[in-house]
């Protein structure tokens, strides 16, 4: 096996560990006199008006996807980040008409105004 | 049993429970959360093949982003508590139909295997030699230099598609 | 895989907790001793001597608090909204190295918890898991203010993610390996922060941005969302949060330090190793400052011209400046080691000219208004 990813699967349940131990604490040591005006969703002291969750804007769909994108992009460069001395110019051109692909998608993006917030 | 085979078939278990728990789900943010156990999963088995590039890749790709495109979908449409009744009466026969011949292949596949006695892949110390990153980036640009280029259009396409999707035309209320 | 081994291991991981908590503790009272100075007061200063009791008294306080759950909050999700974001801050230092390794009872002790080839892969995977706390806790509160700052603090995460990303990758370029081991190595003579000065700065900004601080901190501004996605939490559960927070800060600048400000490398450190540690600790010191006067100085940036910062500016910027550096190693490898310096020098004239649009483009606006 290896040996290192072993070694952060040990650290990752050490520190979950530690999470549910501090609200392990939290639950046992508070107090629990919970009232139906304590359980009432916090808004500012005014009586909560309509549903909790609703549904948000679409904006921020596209954002994701954009995000996802550039994501997977990024993902890319980082092996070209290693070998991008022995590929040479060669190398550099090609990830540069990857790109520009890219890029034209880009410009399209912010000439719709998809990178707008209103 | 080795250490390996004893972890593998525990995450194996761990991935079919976090498929079935997704399409158990009532509620669709469960479904995702469970989706998104399932992809842990399946980067380490990546892991375990001694492909850590792809394993992590998996997670930032799959987990961190596709992932939080769906929290995203499912927030916006408002969508987290799934309806009681089937919306597509003829879905439930077709997917069993359809899961049965994915077995009946893998079954097949795995049982014209079975001669072959190799053991689990079980990567040793040089997986984790900068080398074999360096390697596997070389062959990429190299040798799958097309399948490369080409992936970039289809992000174009993604992006335009989404844009088209989402925003109005000017003039159009 | 030995006994041992794995007792090493679990010790390890037990004790950069602990200094991760106890500097999460003591960054909070450093924070407010600190804004306190900037703004002519005091700050604490009564529990103990100069107040340095201050985060324990903090800590028991939290401890006896009443925890509330809204009475339509999904349970399940809110209990554990505050360790699905505490987990991702704490991991992410795996791979931070604070040293290289010392003698200890008789064995060679590593001073980080594993060191992997894909390191800076590791940290952006982890990064990217963070964001599931902030959209869970957010939703799970069944309160708008939460829902609203949830969604605002996951989508301002991730735009600024990417220029984080290839702010790595400048890095990755000059050091040409994605160990963290290896990229602390290559700075052995020169820091990257004067090869890519603006590398560095996008990092310093987009981290800003990540981890939620001024003036990146629309999602949690008290005023408009009274306090964002953690606004129903309270004792521990609000203390995990906050503590996440502080966490994400502590261990982006030793990532920052790591990358772009030569580690653990310092004077003398390899004659004796255990001065790795005090080096972190002080260019640590150093980097959380500036976050601090950041938050002492700046006012909140608008929302939708936050998001527009980091789409418009720093991606075109962050791209452009991975294909300098990609280009002058290029050159400096074939032609001549000398014009390694043409990478700060377009990078420089890169940041000039993108200051100089935002300028033009601000002046315009203020000109259309008028």
């Amino acid at each position: 096996m290896l040996l290192e990813y072993t070694a952060i699967a040990a650290f990752i349940i050490v520190t979950a560990a530690i999470g549910f131990i501090a609200i392990g604490l939290g639950m046992l040591f508070g107090p629990k006199k919970s009232t139906d005006k304590k359980a009432m969703p916090y808004e500012s002291g005014m009586n909560p008006i309509g549903p909790g969750t609703r549904r948000m804007p679409v904006h921020f769909y596209l954002i994701a996807v954009l995000f996802i994108l550039f994501d997977i992009e990024v993902v890319f460069l980082l092996p070209y980040a290693i070998a991008f001395r022995q590929l040479g110019l060669f190398g550099l051109i090609e990830m540069l008409i990857f790109i520009v692909i890219l890029l034209v998608g880009y410009f399209y993006a912010w000439k719709k105004g998809a990178l707008e917030w209103e | 049993m080795d250490l390996t085979l004893i972890l593998f078939i525990v995450l194996a278990v761990v991935a079919i429970l976090t498929a079935l728990g997704m399409l158990a789900s009532r509620s669709a943010i469960y479904a995702a959360l469970f989706l998104v156990l399932n992809f842990a999963t399946v980067a380490i088995f990546y892991l375990m093949l001694g492909a850590p590039f792809i394993a992590m890749a998996q997670v930032t790709v799959y987990a961190g982003a596709i992932m939080v495109l769906f929290l995203f979908v499912i927030m916006l449409l408002g969508a987290e508590k799934l309806p009681k009744g089937e919306v597509l009466p003829w879905q439930r026969p077709l997917a069993i139909g359809l899961a049965a011949v994915l077995l009946a292949e893998a079954g097949y596949l795995l049982f014209q295997r079975l001669h072959i006695t190799a053991g689990l892949a079980n990567p040793g110390a040089e997986v984790n030699a900068p080398e074999a990153i360096q390697a596997m980036a070389l062959s990429l640009f190299n040798q799958y230099l097309l399948p490369f280029e080409v992936t970039s259009v289809l992000l174009l396409v993604a992006m335009v598609g989404v844009i088209v999707l989402t925003k109005k035309e000017k003039g159009e209320s | 895989m030995t006994f041992a081994l794995l007792i090493e291991w679990l010790i390890k991981g037990f004790v950069l907790v602990l200094v991760l908590l106890g500097g999460f503790a003591y960054l909070t009272l450093y924070e407010r001793k600190a804004l306190a100075r900037i703004q002519v007061r005091i700050g604490p200063n009564r529990a103990g001597p100069w107040g340095i009791l201050q985060p324990i008294a903090d800590a028991i306080k939290l401890i006896f608090k009443e925890e509330l759950i809204p009475a339509k909050a999904d349970k399940l999700l809110f209990i554990l909204a505050p360790v699905v974001t505490l987990v991702p801050a704490l991991v992410i230092t795996a791979v931070v190295p604070w040293g290289s390794e010392i003698m200890m009872f008789g064995r060679v002790i590593t001073l980080y918890i594993a060191d992997i080839n894909v390191g800076v892969l590791y940290i952006m995977s982890v990064a990217s898991i963070a964001v599931y706390g902030v959209v869970l806790a957010g939703w799970s509160s069944n309160n708008k203010y939460a829902m609203m700052g949830g969604l605002r603090s996951s989508a301002q995460m991730i735009s600024y993610e990417m220029s984080l990303g290839l702010a790595f990758i400048s890095a990755i370029m000059l050091a040409g390996s994605m160990r963290m081991l290896d990229i602390v190595e290559a700075q052995r003579t020169l820091w990257f922060v004067l090869l890519q000065p603006v590398g560095t700065a996008i990092f310093l900004i987009a981290t800003l941005a990540e981890v939620n601080r001024p003036p990146f901190d629309m999602p949690e501004a008290e005023q408009e969302l009274t306090a964002g996605y953690h606004v129903e939490y309270s004792g521990m559960k609000f203390a995990l949060l906050f503590m996440a927070e502080y966490d994400k800060m502590i261990a982006i600048s030793a990532i920052g330090a790591t990358l772009f400000f030569g580690g653990f490398r310092g004077p003398f450190v390899d004659t004796y190793p255990w001065l790795g540690p005090i080096y972190m600790l002080l260019k640590l010191v150093i980097l959380l400052f500036g976050m601090i006067w950041v938050r002492a100085t700046f006012p909140r940036i608008r929302y939708d011209r936050l998001m527009a910062f980091g789409w418009k500016v720093m991606l075109p910027l962050s791209l452009a400046i991975v294909f300098i550096t990609a280009a002058g190693i290029l050159l400096a490898e074939q032609v001549n080691p000398l014009l390694i310096w043409t990478v700060p020098a377009l990078s420089l004239l890169a940041g000039v000219f993108t200051i100089a649009m935002i300028d033009r483009e601000l002046r315009r606006k203020e000109y259309a208004r008028a």
